[in-house]
């Protein structure tokens, strides 16, 4: 090898090929540029005239200098140049074991280190060494195998860290397993101190020269968060005091979308020369119970991330009673002492059973709570089966109901017997009943049951089968207090006695709070002791990698519970976050008193650091030099040619175009979904929905045709052309109102676009279902596309309808109708209900109705037919006859213009019977 | 080859825009049939002139009845004497004018062809009579003349590389019209619009040229042919010579022109990417101008 400064070439001989470059240069100096032949009739105006200049007949000489310099690269290229060659002779001999620790810590510098490796494995092969690959995390058992260094170059980017530390074991029986031959050793620590790491040098050096190699880099690690006296306390330490530094921790959780992202970052400052650093967070409580883990920015390591687990989160307790009609009696409120009770460890909800429902409450309490509409139980029982737990109490009204009498209602554990019963009351013989104390099998095994707590009236329950196996509790008698039923993922609990002190004094007892934790109904604040974990299953639902990501488990198996307490992380307990029965635990790779020291080494071993400076061959860039020059050769020859621009520049323009055209990413596909939302949204946009029936669709797009054009002349709307709607593949949320004619023939469409359609109407969109037959029926089930409006409308979220009243804001939102006609005359035209309690106040012309653009507006008038035009503007269908028709049509476009209007505006027009009342008050 | 057929639809979506054109007649001794060219005389013909009173002499049946009842006198009705003209044209067919620099572009022959046509089509339209410079096809009028011109124009003969204007076929105080690159020898062109003027022809000249060969665009080393072939031209720098074309162009120009001046002739240039109404316009308001 012939080296030149700091370039070396692996075949000088072929330089010899510089010499020849000034011959290249007189030959290329002596062809001149080939002429173009060319058609020009003014050819009498040229003849005589001379060229002023005869030296173009060469190659100008910077393009002369160029093709020498892209064939010198060419030259320079192929004799193999190469920088920092390294032309150290001893690489060393006999067989090297590298060995890497590959723990989570190695994972923030993992490339470096591959390519250390890699460096070292170049050293080896050209010295012809064999070499051995090891990580003490994923030993290959036995001794390690000498290859030839190429064999582990292909292997390298198979090694991995793991999330865990090797343990003293695993070490030795490693080390044991090692044999007698001698080797040198290339360490690659992580920089952690480790008890077996004395033991390791020890042995490693009896068989050889050891060399470490530790980063640089400092080490840092995130502690599990943790709650003191109600504030979130996250800590981290690192492996060697220094500089005062300040770290960053991400947050990170899902939002309310539902889309994964950062939801606060916390800064974490280390004093000059401390280990430990820690910091509040103070964040609101549904931005808490939504952190699924914490993590350093900026370090790919498992260390530097914290799962939270359910110890961080307070469960979202959702409560109902029955309509309390005793105002002012708060002691006896039916959940006065539940919030007591759950106040302090959890998020009360309180609402409506809808609302509730779309909270999606970790439980739910109804106390006294009987009858439940079928709607609300079927909601009630799908979300219970997604793991909900219900928890009913009895009451007055329970007791006189019939629920769960003859047969068990679903959303009731047990049977009831009517009325309930009454013990050491006052017309009652007998003492109230204190508790048995509770069984193994029961939830609440282990508590104390304090003598104090009475039972003085229950419901009771019906001898069942399943009666036994259902009590969790029950009285000194044996008759049952607390029952429950497993629903799928979920339970039904029923408590047989009030929530209040009324029928018992269980609710004033500290026991009531111990039995609510216990069904972890309210948060338990603390992890779970050995003797609670025994017996127990958990199933790892997220694995945490030694790059600090997280992966979904898949197929790992479960753990039993023991193992999880006090756990450190190993090969078969993999960091990550497990589920149990009704919580879940994060195993973290630093736990809250994991020891974080740098490594200590003996002085007589040499440490090094990962830098290394590495040979870099310079082929491959003289030979793209080369090429590039030549390509720009190619433009220069074309332009002094006169062939790059002005006329018939095409074929070589189209050549060049060739030659330099880029491997462009393929022009992305226009996507159709948003080229559908860009035209549903630049303007206000008109839509019917698709029956699949042509001549009807094309009839509602020519009616919604005709009331945009009316629209548009008449009014500040101006939609542009209507838009068929697929009810299911287009999305419906960019219109305001949907026009669906029915016919008898119409599909029923999919659940997903029921679900799309309930969605579109409880965010405020409006259906027009047009029946097109009030010729023939009134409003009801008496045609065919009646009874198929009924079935099409059976799975909507339609609220209860009424025929328009006559103060209905659609009767005036532009102007002043009476009737709403299309193609035929009814008076059945339905829109929502006004609420009951609608009333007309004096002195005003309307009533106060109801706040909201009506859902739906059902009819059979075939407004399209009277709205619809064709291509030049004229009417397609008769209404009606001579003028009176046209003037059935006119009302008929005033309806289409008043019902955008009211779609548009919503009650604005309703709101202005506050006019004279606003007028007043600003008179003052 | 041309259908005759496309060349005169063409030829008449050209004149669509334009009325008829009326050349203004001079001193036409000879010709003296008529047709729509007001002589400002009485005379035969079918405009009303004027009113004079009736002399003895007058025929009964020439006095104008309702004009006289209108009055003591007696009138007679006068007609203004008409006649038509005669014009000649020349499209030069040289194998210099079958150059287009672009696809897009029409030939000059074929720019030519159609202008001259569409003038045909407008002097017929006016009544006049319309011909080609060589015998073959003296001036006639009427629809049948334009099938014989479209017929004639659309011919592709053997033809030299450059053309000469051809003035056998030109009757005395007649008007021409000749379309034209005039790249070629300009001594023909010479001696035949002094021919012309001799013979007291008036008319005008059209030079028709490729947009190329106004401006030059060319570079590096380049052979300029002509379309026969007959005449080449090598270059190293065809950059350098653009300039010294451009003089030796503007000087042919002038020489046209200063040639029109002394023969009373009128000269325009066109260029082939610019639209043919504008020559065409030229052409009907030089025609009118003469007197």
């Amino acid at each position: 090898m012939l080296v030149l400064g700091p370039i070396g070439f692996t075949a000088p001989w072929l330089l010899l090929g510089l010499v020849l470059l000034p011959v290249l240069w007189i030959l290329l100096r002596a062809v001149p540029p080939a002429p173009i032949r060319r058609l020009f009739p003014a050819v009498t105006l040229l003849l005589g005239l001379e060229d002023e200049e005869s030296e173009t007949d060469k190659t100008p000489w910077w393009l002369l200098l160029l093709r020498t310099l892209a064939i010198a690269a060419v030259i320079l290229g192929f004799a193999g140049p190469i920088l920092n060659p390294d032309s150290r002779e001893d690489f060393g001999s006999g067989p090297l074991l590298v060995l890497l620790d590959g723990t989570w810590a190695d994972a923030r510098d993992w490339p470096r280190r591959l390519d250390r490796v890699e460096a070292l494995l170049d050293e080896a092969a050209r010295a012809g060494r064999p070499v051995a690959v090891a990580t003490l995390t994923d030993p290959a058992p036995g001794a390690p195998q000498f290859q030839p260094a190429e064999s582990w170059s292909a292997r390298l980017p198979n090694l991995e860290p793991k999330p865990w530390s090797p343990d003293d074991a695993a070490v030795s029986a490693w080390l044991d397993g090692l044999g007698n031959d001698g080797f040198e050793t290339f360490w690659m620590s992580d920089g952690l101190a480790q008890p077996w790491r004395a033991t390791l040098l020890a042995g490693l050096e009896s068989r050889g020269e050891v060399r470490v190699f530790e980063s640089p880099r400092p080490i840092a690690v995130l502690r599990p968060a943790r709650f003191d006296a109600g504030t979130l306390i996250l800590s981290g330490a690192r492996a060697a005091p220094g500089e005062a530094t300040e770290f960053t921790v991400a947050a990170h959780g899902l939002d309310p979308a539902g889309t994964p992202r950062v939801l606060a970052r916390i800064p974490l400052r280390f004093d000059q020369g401390a280990t430990e650093a820690e910091t509040e967070v103070s964040l609101p409580p549904e931005l808490r119970n939504r952190i699924t883990r914490f993590a350093i920015e900026g370090t790919r390591s498992a260390g530097a991330v914290s799962l939270a687990d359910d110890t961080l989160r307070r469960r979202e307790v959702a409560l109902v009673a029955s309509r309390d009609d005793r105002e002012g009696l708060e002691l006896l409120s039916p959940t006065h002492y539940l919030e007591q009770a759950l106040e302090p460890t959890a998020d009360l909800i309180e609402g409506s059973f809808d609302d509730i429902l779309l909270a999606n409450p970790d439980a739910l309490i109804l106390a006294d709570v009987a009858t439940l509409s079928p709607a609300e139980q079927a909601a009630l029982l799908d979300w219970v089966e997604k793991g909900g737990l219900l928890v009913r109490f009895a009451g007055p009204r329970l007791a006189a109901s019939d629920v769960s009498r003859d047969v068990e209602d679903p959303l009731m554990p047990v049977r009831l017997r009517a009325g309930g019963r009454s013990v050491g009351g006052a017309m009652s013989w007998g003492e109230p009943k204190a508790l048995r104390p509770f069984g193994p099998d029961s939830p609440f095994f282990g508590l104390d049951v304090p003598g104090e707590v009475t039972i003085s009236a229950q419901l009771m329950a019906q001898p069942d089968p399943q009666l036994s196996e259902r009590t969790i509790a029950s009285l000194a008698d044996g008759t049952p207090l607390v029952t429950r039923k497993r629903i799928e993922d979920g339970q039904v609990v029923l408590f047989h006695t009030t929530a209040n002190a009324e029928w018992s004094s269980l609710p004033l007892s500290g026991l009531f709070v111990q039995m609510l934790e216990r069904l972890a109904i309210s948060t338990r604040p603390t992890l779970p002791t050995l003797e609670e974990m025994a017996g127990t299953t958990w199933t790892p639902n997220q694995i945490l990698t030694a790059f600090g990501d997280i992966e979904d488990a898949g197929v790992f198996p479960g753990v039993p519970g023991e193992d999880l307490v006090d756990a450190t992380p190993g090969p078969d307990l993999l960091p990550g976050l497990y589920a149990g029965e009704d919580r879940r635990i994060a195993l973290n790779v630093i736990g809250a008193d994991t020891a974080i020291t740098a490594a200590s080494w003996p002085a007589r071993i040499p440490v090094e650091g990962l830098a290394v400076q590495r040979e870099t061959p310079l082929k491959g860039a003289c030979l793209t030099a080369a090429l590039i020059a030549l390509m720009i050769d190619v433009i220069a020859s074309l332009w002094i040619a006169g062939r790059l621009f002005g006329p018939r520049s095409g074929a070589a323009a189209i050549l060049l175009t060739l030659a330099f055209a880029m491997p462009a990413p393929p022009a992305a596909a226009q996507d159709s979904d948003d080229a559908f939302a860009l035209a549903a949204t630049h303007e206000v946009v008109l839509a019917h929905v698709v029956t699949g029936d042509d001549r009807l669709d094309a009839l509602a797009q020519a009616g919604l045709l005709g009331l945009s054009e009316i629209l548009f002349e008449r009014t500040s709307v101006e939609p542009s052309d209507p838009i068929a709607v697929d009810l299911e593949t287009d999305e419906l949320a960019f219109f305001p109102i949907l026009y669906w004619p029915v016919s008898p023939e119409q599909p029923i469409p999919s659940d997903q676009a029921y679900a799309k359609l309930n969605t579109y109407l409880r965010s405020g969109g409006m259906i027009v279902f047009d029946t097109r037959d009030a010729d023939v029926a009134r409003y009801g089930t008496s045609t065919p596309a009646g009874r198929r409006l009924q079935q099409l409308a059976a799975s909507l979220d339609i609220p209860p309808l009424e025929p328009v009243p006559e103060d209905h804001v659609l009767t005036r939102t532009f102007y002043l109708l009476k009737d709403f006609p299309g193609r035929f005359i009814s008076p059945d035209v339905w829109v929502e209900a006004a609420p009951a309690d609608a009333e007309r106040v004096e002195g005003m012309p309307f009533r106060n109705l109801n706040d909201n653009v009506t859902p739906v507006v059902v009819g059979g008038n075939d407004w399209a037919s009277a709205w619809a035009i064709d291509d030049a503007g004229r009417p397609m269908y008769p209404v009606g006859r001579g003028f009176a028709g046209e003037r059935q049509r006119e009302i008929a476009y005033r309806f289409g213009v008043n019902l955008i209007m009211h779609v548009l505006t919503g009650n604005y027009k309703s709101d202005q019977v506050h006019v004279p009342a606003l007028l007043d008050r600003l008179g003052q | 080859m041309i259908h005759p057929a496309d060349l005169r639809a063409r030829a008449e979506a050209l004149t669509g825009p334009l009325p008829p054109l009326l050349a203004a007649a001079e001193h036409l001794a000879t010709t003296v049939l008529l047709g729509e060219h007001g002589r400002r005389r009485p005379g035969l013909g079918d405009e009303f002139w004027q009113y004079r009173p009736a002399r003895p002499g007058d025929e009964h049946r020439m006095v104008d009845w309702r004009r006289s009842a209108r009055s003591d006198a007696h009138y007679v009705r006068e007609k203004e004497w008409q006649a038509a003209q005669s014009v000649v044209i020349w499209p030069d067919n040289a194998q210099a004018m079958r150059f287009a620099s672009s696809k897009d572009l029409p030939t000059k022959a074929l720019s030519a062809r159609i202008i001259a046509l569409a003038t045909a089509v407008l002097l017929i339209r006016g009544g006049e009579r319309v011909g080609l410079t060589d015998l073959e096809l003296p001036p006639r009028s009427g629809p049948l003349q334009l099938l014989r011109l479209a017929e004639a124009l659309s011919r592709e003969d053997e033809a030299l590389d450059y053309g000469a204007p051809e003035t056998r076929g030109m009757p005395a105080h007649s008007r021409a019209v000749f379309l034209s690159d005039f790249l070629g020898d300009i001594a023909p062109v010479e001696h035949a619009l002094t021919r012309a003027a001799d013979k007291g022809v008036k008319g005008a000249i059209l030079q028709i040229l490729d947009p190329q060969e106004e401006a030059f665009p060319f570079d590096g080393r380049t052979i300029f042919e002509s379309v026969g072939g007959t005449l080449s031209h090598e270059t190293r720098k065809a950059r350098d010579l653009r300039d010294r074309y451009l003089d030796r162009l503007a000087a042919r120009k002038d020489v046209l022109q200063s040639l029109a001046r002394t023969t009373g002739w009128q000269y325009h240039c066109h260029h082939t990417d610019r639209p043919g109404t504008a020559a065409l316009l030229w052409l009907y308001q030089a025609l009118e101008r003469i007197h």
